[in-house]
C-alpha cells in the first residue's frame, strides 16, 4: 500500500486541486471552506500558481472566468451563501463555454442558516443555478478519498466538456479526517485547450469568448449545440451501489448522508432486513440507468436527504414508468446519525 | 473489526489531540479510519468532543449517536453521552474529575475507571491526563497496539514540542498499565 | 491632389462601420486603445475584457483575444486573465454604470491590489445602451429617463469623481482623467492612454484613464452641441489631468 495521508476534506480538495496542476485559485473567507484557501494560500504559490484572496465571491468567481478564458486550471471555493453570490459569473461561463471547477461545501440555510451540514443547494447545483438555461456537472464526494479523487476528475471534465464543474461536498465531509492515498493525474495540462484559449492573437484573427449571441439565429444555435453537450454528457454518470442486488429496498442518498445511510443499511442487513444502497456520486448526470434498472427488476425506492426533499424529484423522474419513492428529510440545524433512518427505512419496508 | 469512539471532555483537556491520535495509529496500523470533531451548536455547553471510528472494511457514517465505547474527561461529558452508549460498551471515566457514582445504570456497561490527573501529576504534568486516558483505553479495547499509538505521537505533536514525545509516551504506558494492573 | 496622411491606421483597428450613434466618442476611444497598443508591439500579446455596456461589442472593432465579463466585473475577470498570463497585455473597457455604479468593488481592489491592468473607463454620464437611464456620474440637474426632473443632490446624491477616487488607492501606478472633445485633447488623451498601457508593460502597477465622452442620442443633443457639453459642463465638474504618476512621485 502506498503511503497513505490523513487529511480534512477541505484539505484533501486543496492537496488534489495542486495535483491536478491547478494554476490558479480564486477564493473568499466562509465556514466551512475556509481550509481550502489558508492551505492554498501557502502551498499554491510554492509550485508556482497564483493565490488570489477575492473582494468577494462575485468578484472570485470571475476571476475564475478569467483564468478559465486563458485555458489554465483553475478553481475557487466556498459554501453556499458565497455559491448564491457566484451564480452570475458560473452561468456566463457556461454560456461562453470556459472550464473552471468551483467547490461548494453546503452549509445550513435559507440565508445565513448555520454552519453545519446541509444538502440543501442540491436543486441550485444541478439545475444550473444562475439564470438561463444550462447545466454545470456536478460531483458529489461521499468520503475524503473520494473527495481527492473527484477534485482531480472535476479538472479533466472541465476541460473534457469546457464547462464549468462544481464539487458539492458539505461540513460533514469538509471537516472529517480520513486517510487519503495520493493518487497521481495522467493529465495536468490541457494543450488541447490552445485552440480555443485567449493567448494574444499571433497570426491569427482574435479570438472572442462570450454568451452574448444577438444576431438572427445565432442563440438558437448556440443553445443547441449546448444541449447536445449535456446530452453527451451522460456518459459520465457514476453511482455506488451496495448490497441492491437481493434488496427489496433501495436506498438513494448522496454525499455524507449517503454514507451514513450505509451504516443503518448494514446494521439492518444483519437484522436481517432487505435493503440496499444507491448513493449517486455524479448528480449531473444522474444515474438515471442504474435506478431505472433496479426499479425494472421490482425494487422499492426510499429517498434520503439533508433537506426538504430535492433529489428525491430525480429519483422519482428515475424510476416514474415503473413505480415511486418514497422520502425522508432530515433538516438541515440537526446533523444526522445513522440511528435517524432507522425508523424511515423500516417504514419503507412496510414494517 | 469495527470500534467507535467518543472523546469527551472540556475545551482544553486535549480531547482533539487524543482522537487524531487515536485515528492516525488505526492508519498506520493498516485500518480504515474516521474522525470528525463535533461542529456547530454542540460546540457549546461545556465538552469538546470528537468522533473516531476504526474498522476493516470502508467506513460508513463518521458521525455515531450510539457508540461502542467512550473516553469521558469530565462531568457534563459524562451525563450528554453515558446514556448513549451501547449496552456492554466500554466507558473509560476519568475518575480525577468525575466519581464513578456519576454513572448513571454502569451495570450495564464496562466501566473502566482511570485517575487520568492524578497519574499524569504523578509524571510530573497533569496536561497529559488526556495521553493516560487515551493509554487506558488502548489497554481496555486493544483497538491498536499501544506501541502503535505510541509510534504515532510524531503525527499529532508539532516538531515544536518534539521534546516532550517521551513524556507523553510515558503517560499513554501509565494510563495502559492502570488498567492492566487492576 | 496628393493626399497626406496625417495618421496612420491601425490595422489592429477592423474597419467596418461601427453601430455607435452618430456624435458618440466610443468610436475615437477604440481608436487610441487601437494606436496605443500598436505603438507599443504589443496588439499580439494583449488581451481585452469588454463589459456590458454599448462598448460590449469592442471585440467586433478590435482584432483582439477578448473575453466577455458579466456587468461590472470585468476587472475581477481582467485579474483572473492577468494571474493566469502574466505575460499579456490585459486591459479593459467600461463605461460609467458598468464600472462606477455595479462594478465599484471589483474596480477598486483591482486597483488596490495593483494588478497589472489598464483600465480604460468611458464616462458619458448616462446608461447607454438600455436607453439613457440615470448614472453614478450624471451631473446634477442633468435630466435623464430615470431622474426626469434632474438629477437631484438629496436624492440621488452627487455624481462620483472616479479618476479621484483610483488615484487614491496604493496599487494604482497611473491614473488621468482626459477627454477627446477637441484636437487638442484628443492629442492629450492618446498620449494619456498610451502612458496607461507603458506602465503595465512596465509592470509598475495598475492604471487607469477615464475618458470623458459624449452621447448625443440619449443628452437628446445635436452631436455638435453634444461635444460643447462635454466643454461646459462636464469638465468643469470633472476636471482633466492626471491624478496618480507613480514615476512623477518617485522623482519628488
Amino acid at each position: 500500500m502506498s503511503e497513505r495521508l490523513f487529511l480534512k476534506g477541505n484539505e484533501a480538495i486543496a492537496r488534489a486541486a495542486i495535483a491536478a496542476g491547478m494554476r490558479c485559485y480564486f477564493g473568499y473567507p466562509i465556514t466551512p471552506q475556509n481550509d481550502i484557501p489558508e492551505f492554498l494560500s501557502t502551498e499554491l504559490p510554492k509550485v508556482g500558481g497564483e493565490f488570489v484572496q477575492a473582494e468577494s465571491e462575485i468578484a472570485a468567481a470571475n476571476m475564475l472566468l478569467g483564468a478559465a478564458a486563458c485555458g489554465v486550471r483553475a478553481m475557487t471555493s466556498s459554501s453556499s451563501p458565497g455559491i448564491s453570490l457566484m451564480q452570475e459569473a458560473i452561468s456566463y461561463m457556461a454560456g461562453s463555454e470556459l472550464p473552471g471547477v468551483i467547490v461548494n461545501m453546503n452549509r445550513g440555510g435559507p440565508g445565513l442558516g448555520d454552519i453545519g451540514p446541509s444538502q440543501g443547494d442540491y436543486f441550485q447545483s444541478t439545475r444550473g443555478g444562475g439564470h438561463g438555461d444550462y447545466r454545470t456537472l456536478v460531483l458529489a464526494p461521499g468520503t475524503v478519498q473520494e473527495a481527492y479523487d473527484l477534485t482531480l476528475l472535476a479538472f479533466e471534465l472541465a476541460f473534457r466538456y469546457r464547462n464549468p464543474v462544481l464539487l458539492l461536498g458539505d461540513a460533514i465531509l469538509g471537516q472529517m479526517k480520513e486517510p487519503v492515498t495520493p493518487r497521481v493525474p495522467q493529465q495536468t495540462t490541457d494543450p488541447e485547450a490552445e485552440t480555443w484559449c485567449l493567448t494574444g492573437a499571433v497570426q491569427r484573427p482574435g479570438r472572442v469568448l462570450k454568451s452574448l449571441f444577438l444576431d438572427d439565429g445565432a442563440l438558437a444555435e448556440h443553445n443547441t449545440r449546448l444541449a447536445a453537450k449535456y446530452q453527451a454528457m451522460e456518459t459520465e454518470s457514476r453511482a455506488e451501489s451496495f448490497l441492491v442486488d437481493d434488496a427489496q429496498l433501495v436506498v438513494v442518498a448522496y454525499g455524507s448522508i449517503g454514507r451514513i445511510a450505509k451504516s443503518t443499511v448494514r446494521k439492518l442487513r444483519a437484522a436481517g432486513h432487505r435493503v440496499g444502497l444507491v448513493r449517486p456520486i455524479t448528480l449531473f448526470p444522474f444515474p438515471t440507468a442504474i435506478l431505472r434498472d433496479l426499479a425494472l427488476a421490482g425494487k422499492r425506492f426510499l429517498t434520503i436527504e439533508h433537506n426538504l426533499g430535492q433529489m428525491v424529484d430525480d429519483v422519482r423522474l428515475a424510476v416514474r414508468t415503473v413505480t415511486d419513492s418514497a422520502f425522508y428529510g432530515h433538516l438541515p440545524g440537526n446533523l444526522p446519525t445513522p440511528n435517524d433512518f432507522e425508523a424511515p427505512i423500516l417504514a419503507a419496508l412496510g414494517h | 473489526m469495527y470500534m467507535d469512539t467518543i472523546i469527551a471532555g472540556f475545551g482544553g483537556q486535549g480531547v482533539m489531540l487524543i482522537g487524531n491520535l487515536l485515528a492516525y495509529a488505526g492508519m498506520h496500523h493498516g485500518l480504515e479510519v474516521t474522525y470528525i470533531p463535533v461542529y456547530g451548536p454542540e460546540m457549546r455547553g461545556g465538552t469538546a468532543n470528537c468522533t473516531v471510528v476504526l474498522a476493516d472494511e470502508p467506513i460508513g457514517s463518521p458521525i455515531i449517536h450510539t457508540p461502542q465505547s467512550l473516553i469521558i474527561m469530565n462531568g457534563p461529558s459524562l451525563d450528554k453521552f453515558a446514556p448513549r452508549l451501547v449496552d456492554g460498551g466500554v466507558l473509560v471515566l476519568n475518575t480525577s474529575l468525575v466519581p464513578r457514582e456519576r454513572i448513571p445504570s454502569p451495570e450495564r456497561v464496562r466501566v473502566v475507571e482511570v485517575p487520568a490527573n492524578a497519574i499524569a501529576d504523578e509524571l510530573g504534568n497533569s496536561r497529559m491526563a488526556n495521553m493516560v486516558a487515551l493509554g487506558a483505553y488502548v489497554a481496555a479495547t486493544a483497538v491498536v497496539p499501544l506501541a502503535v499509538v505510541e509510534a504515532s505521537l510524531p503525527s499529532v505533536i508539532s516538531n515544536h514540542y518534539h521534546h516532550l514525545l517521551p513524556k507523553n509516551a510515558e503517560a499513554l504506558r501509565a494510563g495502559a498499565a492502570h488498567v492492566r494492573g487492576a | 491632389m496628393q493626399e497626406i496622411p496625417v495618421t496612420r491606421y491601425p490595422e489592429v483597428l477592423i474597419d467596418r462601420p461601427t453601430h455607435y450613434c452618430p456624435g458618440c466618442q466610443h468610436g475615437i476611444a477604440h481608436r487610441l486603445v487601437a494606436e496605443a497598443l500598436t505603438d507599443l508591439g504589443v496588439v499580439e500579446r494583449t488581451i481585452a475584457v469588454s463589459s456590458i455596456g454599448c462598448s460590449v461589442f469592442l471585440y467586433n472593432y478590435l482584432n483582439l483575444d477578448t473575453v466577455e465579463a458579466p456587468h461590472g466585473r470585468a476587472p475581477a475577470v481582467a485579474t483572473g486573465v492577468k494571474r493566469a498570463r502574466p505575460e499579456a497585455i490585459v486591459f479593459t473597457y467600461q463605461g460609467d454604470g458598468d464600472l462606477a455604479s455595479i462594478g465599484m468593488a471589483e474596480i477598486i481592489h483591482c486597483a488596490n491590489r495593483g494588478e497589472r491592468v489598464t483600465v480604460i473607463f468611458v464616462n458619458n454620464t448616462v446608461y447607454g445602451m438600455t436607453g439613457g437611464q440615470m448614472a453614478p456620474t450624471t451631473l446634477l440637474g442633468q435630466k435623464t429617463t430615470t431622474c426626469p426632473g434632474g438629477r437631484c443632490l438629496e436624492r440621488e446624491g452627487a455624481p462620483i469623481r472616479m479618476a479621484e477616487i483610483i488615484a487614491s488607492l496604493g496599487g494604482t501606478a497611473y491614473c488621468a482623467r482626459v477627454a477627446v472633445n477637441t484636437v487638442k485633447n484628443v492629442m492629450r488623451a492618446k498620449k494619456a492612454i498610451r502612458n496607461a498601457f507603458q506602465y503595465q508593460l512596465d509592470g509598475k502597477g495598475f492604471s487607469f484613464v477615464e475618458v470623458l465622452a459624449t452621447c448625443p442620442t440619449n443628452w437628446r443633443l445635436s452631436p455638435t452641441a453634444a461635444n460643447e457639453r462635454v466643454a461646459t459642463e462636464m469638465i468643469p465638474y470633472f476636471p482633466l489631468g492626471t491624478f496618480q504618476d507613480c514615476a512623477a512621485t518617485e522623482e519628488v
